[in-house]
């Protein structure tokens, strides 16, 4: 009995793993096939991955997206942790009832839709366009700057600030140290493996975001990624080989970044619900 | 504290200082608080305000609550809420299900290969959701591999229109969210499993408890917080569900798997463009998050 148990466990875990995987063995074995070759359910490797390549960095705008969702994700994964962190910091280390009520009130923010605040934020975007273009609609800025603020790293930055051992601040202040001084040289370098859960989240969010670029960005230079991804999709005769190329370029980063730090990208998701 | 008593010995912090201290801590959180006003809360007053005007692009003047009246005779908005019920409905509690018993199973230290199970079934959460919503698209064509497959096994004897039918295109959203978010609530299980007192399945087991009642009578109540959890942040999301309705279906086939966010979305950027009516609609999610989270921290806390 006990070992119908275990077999039937083994099974039932192998068929949701390969279930799991399945999709990226098809994406990896689709970017070396040909178009004809994806449709007709091929699932061994082929000969096309190099034709592939050349037509997405020829014809479409890979590089420029590539390049787009690098910048955004770097300079969000460092304003996110920036001011993520200062504020965790500020609410946890200067603690004052007022404080506290404003941190409650803050965190209400993570309850809001999207959806909800996305047409007052494209209005926004839009009325600042005229007065200073560099940030308004179709600019990097704009899908940056809503992205960078949110009540989840203040959130995320406070629960771990709490395990900070907080003599280093009274430390630092015997020594002379300014507050700011103290924040940036003391306890940024002590919280190095909490500033890299949160990069992962950050950098992941980031590159994999698609309704706000998709609402704010117009020109096809500006895209990013999921949105040269999306309209590759979306073509009348798409050629599969070259999207799904694509498809394995955009999620390499994210993969990658995710099996070198596997366990720090656990304890941040942990770190997060942790009361 | 011995040393309530004697105030007057203990060196207090100059006023002073103690006033620039907190100054300086109310620096620290100033740029997040401006910012979440000016990213949140504004455009949520905005968008209230919004919702009780009405007009094509710019052009809007005050119509009072005939936006929330608009809202119960209009087919499209109906079915979209109705298709984001069903989604809510069916899949949150089948991902919540699965990912717990997968957890449970998980957690057997006997268990071999346990990191790579681990691994492979929480794979999905590191592909962007516009990704996998076009790799499931081609998956459930009708030369997809889907039929194929079911061909092959003869389960089917001619391909399904996956897509183009209203019951099948639903199903497949519903697969396609579950494949991508069940390993992740996996992993909150799996961690909270870890700090559950093993001797409390010792001494189960020794009553003659069954893994089934050790399941629903130790492992639920205890991960009851995360299951909240869990289930609120689930909820939400699904509420909001976008990026595969419109990279999958695109809404379709009518507007069979047509959600709120993408009816939103259709209304402000792709109809004659009406903000007003879209911010009305978009307020029917925010009632919605607030009042399903609330029933699900009162139906947490009343079994207490």
């Amino acid at each position: 009995m006990r070992k119908v148990k275990r077999i039937g466990t083994y099974l039932f875990l192998s068929i949701t793993a390969i279930v799991s995987i399945f999709p990226f063995l098809w994406m990896l074995v689709s970017m070396t096939n040909k178009s004809v070759d994806v449709t007709q359910g091929r699932l061994l490797p082929g000969t096309h991955l190099f034709e592939n390549l050349k037509v997405l960095f020829e014809s479409v705008n890979m590089v420029s997206a590539l390049w787009n969702s690098t910048i955004v994700a770097v300079i969000t994964t460092f304003l996110t942790l920036l001011i993520g962190s200062l504020a965790g910091y500020g609410f946890e280390i200067y603690r004052t009832q007022g404080k506290d009520r404003i941190f409650n009130i803050l965190l209400l923010s993570m309850m809001i839709p999207f959806a909800a605040i996305m047409i007052p934020l494209y209005r926004l975007f839009g009325r600042v366009s005229s007065s200073m273009p560099f940030i308004g609609i179709d600019t990097l800025a704009a899908v940056i700057l809503p992205t960078v603020i949110t009540a989840f790293f203040i959130f995320f930055f406070r629960q771990n600030t709490k395990m900070f051992a907080k003599e280093l601040v009274e430390a630092g202040r015997i020594d002379g140290l300014s507050e700011l001084g103290i924040f940036f040289r003391i306890y940024v370098p002590t919280m190095k493996t909490t500033y890299a859960a949160a990069a992962i989240i950050a950098f992941m969010n980031s590159w994999n975001n698609y309704l706000w670029p998709l609402v704010v960005l117009q020109s096809p230079d500006k895209q990013t990624i999921p949105l040269l991804i999306s309209n590759l999709g979306a073509g009348y005769t798409p050629d599969f080989g070259v999207i799904m190329t694509a498809i394995v370029i955009a999620t390499l980063p994210t993969a990658i970044v995710f099996f070198l730090m596997q366990k720090h990208f656990v304890a941040g998701m942990m770190g997060s619900v942790k009361g | 504290m011995n040393n309530v008593n004697v105030p007057y010995t203990v060196k207090k912090e100059p006023v002073v200082n103690r006033f620039k201290k907190n100054y300086i801590g109310w620096i620290f959180i100033l740029i997040a608080a401006a910012g979440i006003c000016l990213f949140y809360f504004y455009p949520m007053v905005q968008a209230l305000l919004l919702s009780f005007q009405s007009g094509m692009g710019a052009n809007l003047e005050f119509v009072g609550l005939d936006n929330y009246f608009r809202l119960f005779n209009d087919p499209t908005f109906l079915a979209a809420l109705m298709n984001t019920f069903i989604y809510l409905l069916i899949q949150v509690p089948v991902m919540i299900i699965l990912a717990l018993f997968l957890s449970v199973l998980l957690n057997d230290a006997t268990l071999r290969f346990r990191g790579f199970f681990r691994t492979a079934i929480f794979l999905p959460c590191v592909t962007s959701l516009v990704a996998y919503a076009v790799i499931f698209k081609y998956l459930f064509g009708v030369n997809g591999f889907i039929n194929q497959f079911l061909l092959d096994l003869s389960i089917i004897s001619e391909p399904l229109n996956w897509l183009s039918d209203p019951l099948l295109a639903k199903i497949t959203i519903i697969a396609a969210i579950t494949w991508r978010w069940t390993g992740y609530n996996m992993i909150f299980y799996l961690s909270a499993l870890q700090n559950v007192d093993r001797s409390m399945y010792e001494a189960a087991k020794m009553d003659g408890a069954s893994s089934f009642q050790q399941f629903f009578y130790i492992t639920i109540p205890m991960l009851k917080p995360i299951i909240l959890f869990t289930s609120i942040i689930s909820t939400i999301g699904t509420l909001q569900i976008f990026d595969e309705i419109m990279n999958i279906t695109n809404g379709g086939p009518g507007n069979a798997t047509l959600s709120i966010s993408m009816y939103i979305y259709n209304l402000s950027f792709k109809y004659s463009p009406d903000f007003g009516y879209a911010a009305t609609v978009s307020y029917v999610i925010v009632i919605l998050v607030i009042l399903l989270s609330l029933i699900q921290f009162k139906m947490a806390g009343d079994e207490k």
